[in-house]
């Protein structure tokens, strides 16, 4: 085997995961968090999901009237 | 995998959120015990150091494998048994394999080089993974590009079944053909490394896999999360007209 | 000066989205790339020799799968009408367009070369060369298309046509983009000489390109 150095390429690869993988970790969290803010500001427009009421008639006439 | 009496989303996401921060503790630690293993392995006699690359690259192709399993679950349960929640397993696995068959695909090359001397070489194991890479690219494209979740979910259920023909290849392409890689050491009867390199390895495999299923979850969650917004966004837009 | 630079953030914004040139046009690079051992076969002296060339014939075909649409799309609905009754001249409007097209569509496949050309053994000179060639070269594809594009606009099915268009006319930057890469690689002629007439050729793109484009979206505008 020639005398290239092997550690720069250890190195390299033990980087290349950790930063694949706080990638993934990034995604994911902020994916949630953008997620929920969207559904807070769509709660706050005084929309709810169907099987959150009782029945789907009188809060969508709500919806209808706030919009 | 979500089991059939958690098909109810809100109730999968009610486990989920309790789920999550216990597996992603038992994630770290597992990490944490394993990198002090492989920090503590011996070397290789003819590969020397290098060799530590292994307990990444290793793990990272497995899972890039069994992501692609569980896409296939996935699309086997939209296809055929319409379970509710199959698309949404299908749908966030595919992020996640793709980026550790990357990592497969680099750690590969970067331990190609100082082994083989060479940063890519096109025998059939490499190639194979590659082509699963490009396959997981393709099936991320089609998510995105077609509009209507549940039609996406159908068309990404096919290119997933059809794409898992790589899978096998993947597996035996060491056997089949004549590579540069090195050949099978892991079978039903046994494992040809020895143990003080296998244990570590082990470990390591246990961490990357319990990193998944804390990632597979958490973006099950979102995408849960993401259809509600477009459920609620399109009522709001039917209730304005 | 302000709604063209709203027109560049636009197509732009276009662009980049996943049905649009950026994520698709490397995606399809790195496709065809992968897909030349199987038809040529592994040996990786040959890859290296034929990498340039590879690379450039790929990066000519994933520039032309987002040219179709550069036009076609805001014909369709009805923008390309209020972008030729703007104040601004056609040419420039063109230009602009032509400006987004290379900043989404071509300059990713300008990064993303070296690593692809990792897959074909390319050495460390060759790569260097091959960006610069690309990152030279690819404006004048895309603005060269541009006229190919102008011209099949109103046409329904155009994009084989587009591509029968355009290719004849981007041979030239194509010859002098590969010769200068392999000159980088094994000589014995310089890598100037190659490089200046493929930059000559770039700046008369940008010129010829709008102009010809804006009189060809007139013609079948009337």
């Amino acid at each position: 085997m020639e005398a290239i150095n092997h550690l720069p390429f250890i190195v390299g690869s033990y980087a290349a995961a950790f930063v694949v993988i706080a990638g993934l970790i990034a995604w994911v969290m902020l994916d949630f968090r953008a997620q929920r803010r969207a559904l807070a500001e769509l709660e706050l427009r005084g929309l709810t999901r169907r099987s959150a009421t009782t029945g789907v008639g009188p809060r969508m006439e709500e919806a209808k009237e706030k919009a | 995998m979500p089991l059939t009496d958690l098909a109810n989303p809100s109730r999968f996401l009610s486990l989920a959120n309790r789920a999550i921060p216990w597996l992603g503790g038992v994630t770290v630690i597992a990490f944490a015990f394993g990198l002090s293993q492989v920090m503590g392995a011996p070397d290789d006699y003819q590969q020397g150091a290098t060799v530590k690359i292994m307990y990444l690259h290793v793990p990272a192709a497995w899972l890039g494998m069994m992501a692609w399993a569980v896409m296939s679950a996935g699309a086997l349960g939209t296809l055929v048994w319409r379970h509710p929640l199959a698309d949404v397993a299908a749908k966030a696995a595919a992020p996640i394999g793709a980026s550790f068959a990357l990592l497969c695909l680099v750690t590969g090359s970067l331990w190609g080089r100082p082994e083989w001397g060479t940063y890519w070489v096109w025998d059939a194991r490499l190639t194979s993974e590659l082509v699963l890479f490009l396959l997981y690219l393709a099936v991320i494209a089609l998510w995105r590009t077609v509009e209507d979740p549940s039609r996406a979910a159908r068309a990404a259920a096919i290119l997933t079944l059809v794409g898992a023909v790589d899978l096998p290849i993947i597996k035996f392409s060491v056997d089949w053909w004549n590579t540069l890689h090195q050949g099978t050491s892991f079978g039903l009867t046994g494992s040809t490394i020895y143990p003080t390199m296998l244990i570590p390895l082990l470990i390591m495999a246990v961490a990357f896999t319990l990193l998944f299923v804390t990632l597979h979850l958490a973006a099950m969650r979102n995408e849960i999360l993401r259809r509600r917004v477009r459920t609620m966004r399109l009522m709001q837009a039917s209730a304005v007209s | 000066m302000s709604s063209l630079s709203a027109l560049l953030v636009r197509d732009m914004r276009i662009g980049v989205r996943v049905g649009g040139g950026a994520i698709m046009g490397v995606l399809f690079f790195l496709v065809v790339v992968t897909m030349t051992p199987f038809a040529i076969g592994p040996d990786l002296a040959l890859l290296k020799r034929i990498g340039p060339a590879i690379l450039w014939l790929a990066a000519l075909l994933a520039s032309l799968l987002a040219l179709d649409r550069l036009f076609a799309a805001d014909h369709e609905d009805g923008s390309l009408d209020l972008l030729l009754m703007s104040r601004a001249p056609l040419e420039l409007v063109v230009a602009v367009k032509g400006l987004a097209h290379w900043l989404t569509t071509g300059l990713p496949l300008v990064v993303a070369a070296p690593l692809i050309g990792l897959l074909l053994n390319l050495d460390p000179a060759a790569q260097g060369a091959l960006v610069l060639t690309l990152l030279v070269g690819t404006p004048s594809l895309t603005f060269i298309g541009l006229i190919g594009a102008a011209i099949a606009v109103a046409l329904r099915r155009g994009g084989l046509l587009l591509a029968i268009l355009v290719l004849p006319l981007t041979v030239p930057v194509l010859i002098f983009g590969v010769a200068a890469a392999n000159a980088a690689m094994v000589g014995p002629t310089p890598f100037g000489t190659p490089f200046t007439i493929l930059c000559a050729l770039t700046l008369m793109s940008l010129v010829i390109g709008p102009f010809a484009a804006a009189a060809a979206l007139r013609q079948e505008m009337e």
